[in-house]
């Protein structure tokens, strides 16, 4: 089992988590895609794999924040790559989970980058894109971006 | 559940940055230093009202800070604003290591 933080290159836009389960793909695709299931390790939710889907995920609310994660599904390409998004606080995310599998059970890569639709349309081409953002202001932050 | 740790000025600072011409002006500012609404203007591309509706949204998310001298107003960035950003990303990586704990729990208990 090995399991990586975010990727320091990656700086801020982007969180990665990857671990192998000694679980097969189909085993552990249910864990992701079945909403009891689902509830069990990651949070409340009205989850289908169904494109297009809205649902939410519910936890405990706390003060400046009512625990409610508003996301739509976006991908599901059965037994390799689920992706919703995930916004919450004025913050849109997008969290892709990408199965592969490995000798002894299933690699599971998740995927969390920011900030929704106007991130994603700043990686096609328009000059002011968070990567380009992020890479220049490292400098000025120092260590404290990574 | 980690954003809780997360208060307003985040929110603040997403919002702020959400926009690419609220970025490239923060990142002018964070490269070349202290300048004028004028001087910003001419790099910006766009009206004088319209980046001085952005240094307001700046403003109020603490990205850059003001000081007047004559006629002209002078702008500089403050990049510690982003530390709340940096550390709302750091609480999920926590938040998902916990998750996959929970995961692993979970597959060791389903029928195969």
């Amino acid at each position: 089992m090995n399991d990586s933080g975010s990727n320091p290159a990656e700086g801020t836009r982007t969180l990665v988590i990857e671990r192998v389960f000694p679980h097969p793909p189909e085993k552990v695709w249910r864990a992701l895609t079945e909403s009891p299931l689902l509830t069990q390790w990651l949070m409340n939710n009205d989850f289908e794999p169904v494109v297009g889907r809205k649902f939410q995920f519910r936890s405990e609310p706390v003060p400046n924040w009512d625990g409610v994660i508003d996301c739509e599904v976006l991908i599901v390409d059965h037994l390799k790559r689920l992706s919703y998004s995930w916004s919450s606080l004025g913050a849109d995310f997008v969290v892709l989970w990408t199965l592969t599998p490995a000798e002894d059970g299933t690699h599971v890569r998740m995927e969390q980058s920011g900030f929704g639709p106007d991130h994603q349309a700043a990686y096609k081409g328009a000059k002011y894109g968070w990567q380009r953002f992020f890479d220049g202001l490292e400098r000025v932050l120092g260590g404290s971006a990574g | 559940m980690t954003p809780d740790k997360t208060n307003l000025g985040t929110n603040y600072v997403f919002r702020a940055l959400a926009d690419p011409t609220r970025r490239a002006i923060f990142e002018e500012l964070a490269r070349h230093g202290e300048q004028t609404v004028h001087a910003l203007t001419g790099y910006a591309g766009v009206s004088q009202p319209a980046v001085s509706k952005h240094l307001t949204v700046l403003k109020r998310a603490k990205l850059v800070r003001h000081r007047r001298e004559g006629r002209e107003t002078h702008y500089r960035a403050q990049p510690d604003a982003l530390t709340p950003m940096v550390d709302w990303l750091r609480h999920y990586g926590a938040f998902w290591r916990d998750r996959f704990d929970r995961l692993e729990v979970l597959l060791e208990r389903m029928d195969p």
